[in-house]
Protein backbone atom coordinates (compact mmCIF):
# COMPACT_ATOMS: atom_id res chain seq x y z
CA UNK A 1 0.00 0.00 0.00
CA UNK A 2 1.58 3.14 -1.24
CA UNK A 3 2.30 6.04 1.67
CA UNK A 4 -1.29 8.22 2.02
CA UNK A 5 0.15 10.69 5.04
CA UNK A 6 2.99 12.25 6.59
CA UNK A 7 2.88 13.63 9.87
CA UNK A 8 6.05 16.21 10.68
CA UNK A 9 6.30 17.30 14.36
CA UNK A 10 8.03 20.46 14.36
CA UNK A 11 8.20 23.03 12.75
CA UNK A 12 11.69 24.19 12.14
CA UNK A 13 13.79 24.24 9.19
CA UNK A 14 13.71 20.41 9.17
CA UNK A 15 10.62 19.58 9.43
CA UNK A 16 9.69 22.23 7.02
CA UNK A 17 12.10 21.23 4.67
CA UNK A 18 10.43 17.87 4.49
CA UNK A 19 6.95 18.95 4.11
CA UNK A 20 8.51 21.37 0.76
CA UNK A 21 10.15 18.60 -0.55
CA UNK A 22 7.53 16.18 -0.46
CA UNK A 23 5.78 18.11 -2.51
CA UNK A 24 7.93 18.48 -5.16
CA UNK A 25 8.64 15.12 -5.49
CA UNK A 26 5.27 14.42 -6.23
CA UNK A 27 3.80 13.32 -2.97
CA UNK A 28 0.21 13.31 -2.88
CA UNK A 29 -0.91 12.11 0.38
CA UNK A 30 -2.08 14.49 3.19
CA UNK A 31 1.15 16.35 4.74
CA UNK A 32 0.14 17.88 8.40
CA UNK A 33 3.26 20.17 9.71
CA UNK A 34 2.57 20.02 13.67
CA UNK A 35 4.19 23.71 15.06
CA UNK A 36 4.14 24.12 18.80
CA UNK A 37 5.00 27.65 18.26
CA UNK A 38 2.38 30.56 17.20
CA UNK A 39 2.60 32.02 14.13
CA UNK A 40 4.15 30.91 11.05
CA UNK A 41 6.81 28.35 10.54
CA UNK A 42 10.49 30.87 10.71
CA UNK A 43 14.13 30.53 10.18
CA UNK A 44 16.03 30.93 13.72
CA UNK A 45 19.61 32.22 13.06
CA UNK A 46 18.64 35.92 12.40
CA UNK A 47 17.23 35.43 16.26
CA UNK A 48 20.50 36.11 17.65
CA UNK A 49 21.63 39.06 15.40
CA UNK A 50 20.20 40.66 12.35
CA UNK A 51 16.63 40.31 13.51
CA UNK A 52 17.53 41.42 17.05
CA UNK A 53 19.59 44.38 15.90
CA UNK A 54 16.36 45.46 13.72
CA UNK A 55 18.13 44.63 10.62
CA UNK A 56 15.01 42.54 8.85
CA UNK A 57 11.93 41.88 10.33
CA UNK A 58 9.69 38.63 11.04
CA UNK A 59 8.07 38.32 7.48
CA UNK A 60 11.32 38.40 6.58
CA UNK A 61 12.37 35.42 8.94
CA UNK A 62 9.75 33.38 7.10
CA UNK A 63 10.08 30.15 5.43
CA UNK A 64 7.19 30.59 3.54
CA UNK A 65 4.11 32.80 2.88
CA UNK A 66 0.51 31.42 4.71
CA UNK A 67 -1.05 31.16 0.86
CA UNK A 68 1.85 28.60 0.04
CA UNK A 69 0.97 26.40 2.66
CA UNK A 70 -2.38 26.25 1.49
CA UNK A 71 -1.50 26.13 -2.47
CA UNK A 72 0.70 23.22 -1.17
CA UNK A 73 -2.10 21.51 0.55
CA UNK A 74 0.41 21.11 3.55
CA UNK A 75 -1.70 21.66 6.73
CA UNK A 76 -0.37 23.88 9.60
CA UNK A 77 -1.47 22.38 12.70
CA UNK A 78 -0.79 24.67 15.76
CA UNK A 79 -0.62 22.58 18.84
CA UNK A 80 1.63 20.03 20.41
CA UNK A 81 2.09 16.05 20.35
CA UNK A 82 1.15 14.93 24.10
CA UNK A 83 2.26 11.28 22.94
CA UNK A 84 3.00 8.78 19.46
CA UNK A 85 0.50 5.47 19.54
CA UNK A 86 2.81 3.48 17.42
CA UNK A 87 0.68 0.77 17.88
CA UNK A 88 -2.50 2.65 15.50
CA UNK A 89 0.22 5.19 13.94
CA UNK A 90 -1.42 7.64 15.60
CA UNK A 91 -0.20 10.80 17.53
CA UNK A 92 -2.32 12.28 20.56
CA UNK A 93 -2.32 15.99 20.54
CA UNK A 94 -2.81 18.16 23.76
CA UNK A 95 -6.18 19.55 22.13
CA UNK A 96 -7.29 16.15 22.49
CA UNK A 97 -7.84 15.52 18.73
CA UNK A 98 -5.25 12.90 17.54
CA UNK A 99 -3.70 12.71 14.29
CA UNK A 100 -3.20 9.23 11.94
CA UNK A 101 -0.10 9.07 10.05
CA UNK A 102 1.35 6.52 7.09
CA UNK A 103 5.04 7.78 7.96
CA UNK A 104 6.23 10.26 11.26
CA UNK A 105 8.74 12.65 10.58
CA UNK A 106 10.19 13.60 14.19
CA UNK A 107 11.82 17.15 13.68
CA UNK A 108 11.44 17.98 17.87
CA UNK A 109 14.83 19.92 17.63
CA UNK A 110 16.45 20.84 20.70
CA UNK A 111 16.00 23.59 23.50
CA UNK A 112 18.34 25.49 25.73
CA UNK A 113 20.41 23.78 28.68
CA UNK A 114 19.03 25.84 32.00
CA UNK A 115 21.36 28.16 33.72
CA UNK A 116 21.07 25.91 37.40
CA UNK A 117 22.79 28.65 39.87
CA UNK A 118 20.44 30.62 42.36
CA UNK A 119 18.56 33.38 40.67
CA UNK A 120 18.78 31.97 37.69
CA UNK A 121 14.72 32.49 37.35
CA UNK A 122 14.98 36.32 37.79
CA UNK A 123 14.04 38.53 35.32
CA UNK A 124 15.92 40.08 32.60
CA UNK A 125 17.86 36.45 32.03
CA UNK A 126 17.40 34.79 28.84
CA UNK A 127 18.32 32.12 26.89
CA UNK A 128 17.71 33.08 22.94
CA UNK A 129 15.81 29.90 21.10
CA UNK A 130 12.00 31.63 19.70
CA UNK A 131 10.99 34.53 18.16
CA UNK A 132 9.01 35.12 21.58
CA UNK A 133 12.58 35.40 22.62
CA UNK A 134 14.23 37.75 20.69
CA UNK A 135 11.16 39.76 21.08
CA UNK A 136 11.66 39.98 24.36
CA UNK A 137 15.27 40.75 24.55
CA UNK A 138 15.35 43.28 21.50
CA UNK A 139 14.11 46.45 23.59
CA UNK A 140 16.30 45.42 26.58
CA UNK A 141 19.10 45.20 24.70
CA UNK A 142 18.74 48.71 23.72
CA UNK A 143 18.66 49.96 26.76
CA UNK A 144 21.66 47.93 29.28
CA UNK A 145 24.10 49.21 30.00
CA UNK A 146 26.07 46.22 31.44
CA UNK A 147 25.35 43.03 29.89
CA UNK A 148 26.44 39.33 30.52
CA UNK A 149 26.70 36.67 28.66
CA UNK A 150 27.05 33.28 29.96
CA UNK A 151 28.75 30.41 27.04
CA UNK A 152 31.13 31.82 24.72
CA UNK A 153 29.69 29.82 21.84
CA UNK A 154 28.32 30.33 18.32
CA UNK A 155 25.04 32.03 20.39
CA UNK A 156 26.85 33.58 22.50
CA UNK A 157 29.12 35.62 20.71
CA UNK A 158 26.72 36.51 18.22
CA UNK A 159 24.40 38.61 21.26
CA UNK A 160 27.74 39.66 22.33
CA UNK A 161 28.63 41.43 19.43
CA UNK A 162 25.06 42.32 19.45
CA UNK A 163 24.86 43.94 22.95
CA UNK A 164 28.53 45.62 22.44
CA UNK A 165 27.12 47.09 19.40
CA UNK A 166 23.94 48.75 20.87
CA UNK A 167 26.79 50.21 23.41
CA UNK A 168 26.53 48.31 26.12
CA UNK A 169 29.38 47.01 28.84
CA UNK A 170 29.38 43.30 27.95
CA UNK A 171 31.40 40.34 29.82
CA UNK A 172 31.47 36.99 28.84
CA UNK A 173 32.04 34.15 31.01
CA UNK A 174 33.46 30.63 29.80
CA UNK A 175 34.34 27.83 31.44
CA UNK A 176 37.04 26.99 28.77
CA UNK A 177 40.20 28.47 28.03
CA UNK A 178 39.18 30.36 24.50
CA UNK A 179 36.07 31.29 22.26
CA UNK A 180 33.81 28.29 20.43
CA UNK A 181 36.27 25.89 21.64
CA UNK A 182 34.16 22.94 20.67
CA UNK A 183 33.72 24.43 17.31
CA UNK A 184 36.62 25.84 16.13
CA UNK A 185 40.72 25.70 15.58
CA UNK A 186 42.81 27.68 18.45
CA UNK A 187 43.90 29.64 15.76
CA UNK A 188 40.32 30.72 14.32
CA UNK A 189 39.58 31.18 18.41
CA UNK A 190 42.24 33.69 18.64
CA UNK A 191 41.08 35.69 15.91
CA UNK A 192 37.51 36.18 17.30
CA UNK A 193 38.91 36.86 21.06
CA UNK A 194 40.86 39.72 19.18
CA UNK A 195 38.36 41.07 16.98
CA UNK A 196 35.09 40.66 20.40
CA UNK A 197 37.92 42.57 22.79
CA UNK A 198 38.52 45.09 19.61
CA UNK A 199 34.96 46.26 20.29
CA UNK A 200 35.01 46.47 23.96
CA UNK A 201 33.78 43.18 24.77
CA UNK A 202 35.45 41.71 27.87
CA UNK A 203 36.34 37.85 28.37
CA UNK A 204 36.12 35.65 31.78
CA UNK A 205 37.60 32.11 30.66
CA UNK A 206 38.55 29.51 33.05
CA UNK A 207 35.05 31.15 34.86
CA UNK A 208 31.91 29.97 35.34
CA UNK A 209 28.66 31.28 36.93
CA UNK A 210 27.69 30.86 40.66
CA UNK A 211 24.96 33.11 41.36
CA UNK A 212 22.16 35.66 39.92
CA UNK A 213 21.46 38.50 42.61
CA UNK A 214 18.37 40.70 41.65
CA UNK A 215 16.30 43.45 42.84
CA UNK A 216 12.71 43.60 42.56
CA UNK A 217 12.73 40.58 40.88
CA UNK A 218 15.14 41.48 37.71
CA UNK A 219 18.95 40.46 37.83
CA UNK A 220 20.76 43.17 39.11
CA UNK A 221 24.77 41.09 39.02
CA UNK A 222 25.91 38.08 38.48
CA UNK A 223 28.69 35.93 40.84
CA UNK A 224 31.23 34.22 38.85
CA UNK A 225 32.80 31.14 39.63
CA UNK A 226 35.69 32.84 41.49
CA UNK A 227 33.76 34.62 43.49
CA UNK A 228 33.82 38.09 41.15
CA UNK A 229 30.53 40.07 41.37
CA UNK A 230 29.88 42.05 38.10
CA UNK A 231 26.55 44.70 37.70
CA UNK A 232 24.43 43.24 35.27
CA UNK A 233 20.88 44.39 34.04
CA UNK A 234 20.44 41.87 31.71
CA UNK A 235 21.83 38.38 31.35
CA UNK A 236 22.21 36.02 28.05
CA UNK A 237 23.01 32.33 28.18
CA UNK A 238 24.07 30.22 25.27
CA UNK A 239 25.94 27.12 27.08
CA UNK A 240 24.41 24.53 24.96
CA UNK A 241 21.20 22.55 24.27
CA UNK A 242 19.44 19.56 25.27
CA UNK A 243 17.74 17.14 22.57
CA UNK A 244 13.99 16.83 22.35
CA UNK A 245 13.85 13.48 22.99
CA UNK A 246 10.83 12.95 25.47
CA UNK A 247 8.44 11.94 22.60
CA UNK A 248 10.61 9.51 21.48
CA UNK A 249 11.52 7.95 24.72
CA UNK A 250 8.25 7.70 26.17
CA UNK A 251 6.89 5.99 22.66
CA UNK A 252 10.01 3.65 23.30
CA UNK A 253 12.54 4.74 20.37
CA UNK A 254 16.22 3.69 20.92
CA UNK A 255 17.56 6.94 22.34
CA UNK A 256 21.57 8.07 22.31
CA UNK A 257 21.87 11.49 22.90
CA UNK A 258 19.26 12.27 20.68
CA UNK A 259 16.82 10.00 18.74
CA UNK A 260 18.87 6.78 17.38
CA UNK A 261 18.45 6.69 13.28
CA UNK A 262 20.05 4.64 10.91
CA UNK A 263 21.81 6.12 7.64
CA UNK A 264 18.39 6.06 6.16
CA UNK A 265 17.39 8.36 9.01
CA UNK A 266 14.77 5.94 10.05
CA UNK A 267 14.39 5.24 13.87
CA UNK A 268 14.19 2.22 15.82
CA UNK A 269 10.12 2.54 14.29
CA UNK A 270 10.00 1.64 10.51
CA UNK A 271 7.28 4.47 10.06
CA UNK A 272 9.12 6.98 11.96
CA UNK A 273 12.23 8.65 11.39
CA UNK A 274 14.11 11.75 12.95
CA UNK A 275 15.71 14.42 11.87
CA UNK A 276 17.96 17.63 12.69
CA UNK A 277 19.26 18.44 16.01
CA UNK A 278 16.80 16.20 17.49
CA UNK A 279 18.78 12.88 15.52
CA UNK A 280 21.67 10.90 16.58
CA UNK A 281 22.66 9.31 12.88
CA UNK A 282 26.18 7.37 11.87
CA UNK A 283 28.06 10.36 10.64
CA UNK A 284 30.12 9.68 7.64
CA UNK A 285 32.21 12.66 8.06
CA UNK A 286 32.78 11.43 11.74
CA UNK A 287 33.88 8.02 11.23
CA UNK A 288 30.31 6.32 11.19
CA UNK A 289 29.88 7.76 15.21
CA UNK A 290 26.53 8.41 16.20
CA UNK A 291 26.71 12.08 15.85
CA UNK A 292 24.09 15.19 16.49
CA UNK A 293 24.41 18.19 14.34
CA UNK A 294 22.57 21.42 15.04
CA UNK A 295 22.83 23.49 11.88
CA UNK A 296 20.57 24.81 9.34
CA UNK A 297 22.60 22.50 6.79
CA UNK A 298 22.44 19.50 8.65
CA UNK A 299 18.49 19.89 9.03
CA UNK A 300 17.57 20.86 5.36
CA UNK A 301 19.67 18.23 3.99
CA UNK A 302 18.37 15.58 5.98
CA UNK A 303 14.69 17.00 5.01
CA UNK A 304 15.39 16.73 1.35
CA UNK A 305 16.41 13.01 1.90
CA UNK A 306 13.68 11.83 3.91
CA UNK A 307 11.15 13.32 1.20
CA UNK A 308 12.98 11.75 -1.56
CA UNK A 309 12.86 8.49 1.03
CA UNK A 310 9.50 8.42 1.64
CA UNK A 311 8.86 8.60 -2.70
CA UNK A 312 10.68 5.89 -3.26
CA UNK A 313 14.49 7.02 -3.33
CA UNK A 314 16.17 5.87 -0.91
CA UNK A 315 19.56 6.90 -0.43
CA UNK A 316 22.05 7.20 3.00
CA UNK A 317 22.61 10.24 4.50
CA UNK A 318 26.44 11.46 3.43
CA UNK A 319 26.09 15.58 3.02
CA UNK A 320 28.85 17.36 3.97
CA UNK A 321 28.60 19.30 6.82
CA UNK A 322 28.70 23.26 7.05
CA UNK A 323 28.21 26.17 9.53
CA UNK A 324 28.40 29.96 9.49
CA UNK A 325 28.34 32.53 12.30
CA UNK A 326 27.72 36.50 11.89
CA UNK A 327 29.69 38.30 14.41
CA UNK A 328 29.58 41.79 14.26
CA UNK A 329 31.73 42.16 10.64
CA UNK A 330 33.01 38.58 11.10
CA UNK A 331 31.26 36.16 9.13
CA UNK A 332 32.40 32.20 10.06
CA UNK A 333 32.07 29.56 7.64
CA UNK A 334 32.71 26.28 8.14
CA UNK A 335 32.79 22.97 6.10
CA UNK A 336 33.50 20.04 7.38
CA UNK A 337 33.78 18.57 11.09
CA UNK A 338 37.47 19.72 12.59
CA UNK A 339 36.98 16.80 15.09
CA UNK A 340 40.08 14.73 16.20
CA UNK A 341 41.95 17.57 14.27
CA UNK A 342 45.58 17.58 15.11
CA UNK A 343 47.67 19.49 12.03
CA UNK A 344 46.63 23.30 10.92
CA UNK A 345 47.62 25.22 7.80
CA UNK A 346 46.18 28.36 7.73
CA UNK A 347 45.86 31.23 4.68
CA UNK A 348 45.33 34.82 4.53
CA UNK A 349 45.86 36.84 7.63
CA UNK A 350 44.66 37.06 11.31
CA UNK A 351 45.23 40.79 11.95
CA UNK A 352 43.48 41.92 8.30
CA UNK A 353 40.28 39.32 9.66
CA UNK A 354 40.37 37.54 7.24
CA UNK A 355 42.00 33.61 7.30
CA UNK A 356 41.04 30.61 6.68
CA UNK A 357 42.33 27.46 8.57
CA UNK A 358 42.54 24.07 6.80
CA UNK A 359 42.05 21.11 9.74
CA UNK A 360 43.61 18.09 8.81
CA UNK A 361 43.90 14.92 10.89
CA UNK A 362 46.85 13.09 9.74
CA UNK A 363 47.23 13.38 6.10
CA UNK A 364 43.51 13.86 5.57
CA UNK A 365 41.76 17.35 5.12
CA UNK A 366 38.62 17.58 7.15
CA UNK A 367 37.36 20.89 7.85
CA UNK A 368 37.87 24.65 6.43
CA UNK A 369 36.83 27.30 8.85
CA UNK A 370 36.91 30.72 6.82
CA UNK A 371 36.48 34.01 8.29
CA UNK A 372 35.90 36.58 6.11
CA UNK A 373 37.15 34.51 3.05
CA UNK A 374 34.03 33.14 1.63
CA UNK A 375 35.43 32.05 -1.69
CA UNK A 376 37.73 29.90 0.32
CA UNK A 377 34.14 28.49 1.35
CA UNK A 378 33.09 27.69 -1.55
CA UNK A 379 36.05 25.71 -2.66
CA UNK A 380 36.27 24.34 0.73
CA UNK A 381 32.97 22.55 0.26
CA UNK A 382 34.11 21.01 -3.09
CA UNK A 383 37.51 20.12 -2.34
CA UNK A 384 35.86 18.26 1.04
CA UNK A 385 32.57 16.93 -0.86
CA UNK A 386 35.13 14.75 -3.15
CA UNK A 387 38.87 13.26 -3.49
CA UNK A 388 41.11 14.02 -4.59
CA UNK A 389 42.92 14.70 -0.67
CA UNK A 390 44.58 18.33 -0.55
CA UNK A 391 47.80 17.10 1.85
CA UNK A 392 49.37 19.61 4.44
CA UNK A 393 51.91 19.97 2.61
CA UNK A 394 50.41 21.04 -0.32
CA UNK A 395 48.46 23.36 1.56
CA UNK A 396 51.59 24.88 3.09
CA UNK A 397 53.35 25.49 0.13
CA UNK A 398 53.74 29.22 -0.57
CA UNK A 399 51.31 31.38 -2.30
CA UNK A 400 49.33 28.36 -2.26
CA UNK A 401 45.71 29.33 -3.23
CA UNK A 402 42.43 27.06 -3.15
CA UNK A 403 41.19 28.47 -5.99
CA UNK A 404 44.21 27.04 -8.21
CA UNK A 405 44.11 23.88 -6.60
CA UNK A 406 40.72 23.31 -6.96
CA UNK A 407 40.94 24.08 -10.73
CA UNK A 408 44.09 21.86 -11.35
CA UNK A 409 42.79 18.67 -9.27
CA UNK A 410 39.08 19.05 -10.41
CA UNK A 411 38.41 14.67 -10.98
CA UNK B 1 3.92 44.93 -6.91
CA UNK B 2 6.73 44.19 -9.31
CA UNK B 3 6.64 40.81 -11.46
CA UNK B 4 9.55 39.06 -11.69
CA UNK B 5 10.23 36.19 -14.11
CA UNK B 6 12.17 33.10 -13.08
CA UNK B 7 13.30 30.78 -15.54
CA UNK B 8 14.59 27.26 -14.58
CA UNK B 9 17.19 25.94 -16.16
CA UNK B 10 14.87 23.46 -18.18
CA UNK B 11 12.74 25.92 -19.48
CA UNK B 12 10.24 26.55 -17.03
CA UNK B 13 9.11 29.78 -16.43
CA UNK B 14 8.21 30.96 -13.01
CA UNK B 15 6.27 34.45 -13.33
CA UNK B 16 6.28 35.81 -9.34
CA UNK B 17 4.81 38.94 -7.40
CA UNK B 18 7.31 40.41 -5.10
CA UNK B 19 7.19 42.34 -2.74
CA UNK B 20 9.16 45.77 -2.82
CA UNK B 21 11.80 45.42 -0.63
CA UNK B 22 11.86 41.69 -0.41
CA UNK B 23 15.11 39.85 -1.46
CA UNK B 24 14.73 38.47 -5.44
CA UNK B 25 15.67 35.18 -3.81
CA UNK B 26 13.11 35.46 -0.97
CA UNK B 27 10.66 36.45 -3.77
CA UNK B 28 11.64 33.00 -5.61
CA UNK B 29 11.46 31.12 -2.23
CA UNK B 30 7.66 32.13 -1.29
CA UNK B 31 6.17 31.50 -4.91
CA UNK B 32 7.80 27.77 -4.85
CA UNK B 33 10.12 28.46 -7.59
CA UNK B 34 12.34 24.94 -7.48
CA UNK B 35 15.97 25.10 -8.09
CA UNK B 36 16.72 28.43 -5.51
CA UNK B 37 16.97 26.51 -2.53
CA UNK B 38 18.49 30.07 -0.33
CA UNK B 39 19.23 27.69 2.35
CA UNK B 40 21.10 30.18 4.62
CA UNK B 41 17.50 32.30 4.79
CA UNK B 42 19.56 35.53 2.81
CA UNK B 43 22.79 35.82 5.32
CA UNK B 44 25.01 35.53 1.77
CA UNK B 45 26.49 32.08 3.72
CA UNK B 46 25.75 29.60 0.99
CA UNK B 47 25.70 30.49 -2.18
CA UNK B 48 22.62 28.67 -2.96
CA UNK B 49 20.85 30.96 -4.59
CA UNK B 50 22.59 32.06 -7.76
CA UNK B 51 21.08 33.18 -10.63
CA UNK B 52 22.04 35.23 -14.06
CA UNK B 53 20.24 38.91 -14.73
CA UNK B 54 18.91 38.71 -18.00
CA UNK B 55 21.17 40.69 -20.24
CA UNK B 56 18.66 43.29 -21.31
CA UNK B 57 18.73 44.08 -17.20
CA UNK B 58 22.00 43.56 -16.47
CA UNK B 59 23.59 47.57 -16.01
CA UNK B 60 20.43 48.05 -14.07
CA UNK B 61 22.32 46.73 -10.98
CA UNK B 62 25.56 47.69 -9.30
CA UNK B 63 27.63 45.35 -9.58
CA UNK B 64 28.29 42.37 -6.66
CA UNK B 65 30.85 43.12 -4.41
CA UNK B 66 32.62 41.96 -0.95
CA UNK B 67 31.20 38.49 0.04
CA UNK B 68 28.86 37.97 -2.67
CA UNK B 69 31.56 38.92 -5.35
CA UNK B 70 33.54 36.38 -3.26
CA UNK B 71 31.58 33.65 -3.39
CA UNK B 72 30.01 34.22 -6.85
CA UNK B 73 33.73 33.60 -8.21
CA UNK B 74 33.90 30.02 -7.44
CA UNK B 75 30.44 28.99 -7.65
CA UNK B 76 29.27 26.33 -10.44
CA UNK B 77 29.24 28.34 -14.12
CA UNK B 78 29.89 31.67 -12.92
CA UNK B 79 28.86 34.63 -15.73
CA UNK B 80 29.64 38.26 -15.98
CA UNK B 81 26.04 38.71 -15.00
CA UNK B 82 26.20 36.54 -12.10
CA UNK B 83 23.93 37.18 -8.88
CA UNK B 84 22.90 35.73 -5.45
CA UNK B 85 19.59 37.02 -5.77
CA UNK B 86 19.53 37.29 -1.73
CA UNK B 87 21.27 40.18 -2.09
CA UNK B 88 19.05 41.98 -4.80
CA UNK B 89 16.32 43.74 -3.09
CA UNK B 90 13.32 44.24 -4.76
CA UNK B 91 12.70 47.76 -5.96
CA UNK B 92 9.77 49.06 -7.66
CA UNK B 93 11.34 49.87 -10.98
CA UNK B 94 12.05 46.13 -11.30
CA UNK B 95 8.81 45.00 -13.06
CA UNK B 96 9.71 42.74 -15.91
CA UNK B 97 12.75 41.67 -14.30
CA UNK B 98 14.05 38.13 -15.46
CA UNK B 99 16.71 36.09 -13.58
CA UNK B 100 17.35 32.64 -15.20
CA UNK B 101 18.76 30.01 -13.02
CA UNK B 102 21.75 27.74 -13.50
CA UNK B 103 22.06 23.95 -13.84
CA UNK B 104 23.41 23.58 -10.38
CA UNK B 105 23.39 25.69 -7.29
CA UNK B 106 26.28 23.82 -6.03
Amino acid sequence: MSLDSVVIVGAGHGGVQVAISLRQEGFGGRIVLVNDEPGLPYQRPPLSKAYLLGKINATAMLFRPETFYADQRIELVHDRVAAIDRQNRRVMLDSGSALDFGHLVLATGAHNRPLNVPGSTLGGIFGIKTKADADFLSPLVKQARNVVVIGAGFIGLEFAAVAAAEGAAVEVLELGDRPMARAVSPQMSELFRAAHQGCGVKFNFRTGLAELEGEDGKVSAVTTSDGRRLPAELVVYGIGVIPNVQLALEAGLDIDNGIRVNSSLLTSDPHISALGDVAAFPCVQNGENLTRLESVQNAVDQGKLIAARLVGKPAPYTALPWFWTDQGNLKLQIAGLSIGADNYVTLGDAAAQQLSVLCFRGEELIAVESCNRPGDHVFARKILARPPALTPAAAAAPDFDLKAWEAANRP
Amino acid sequence: MPTITFIEHNGTRHEVHAEVGQSAMQAATFAGVPGIPGDCGGACACASCHAYVDDAWAGRFAPAEGTEYDMLENVVERQPTSRLTCQLVVGADMDGLTLRLPAVQF
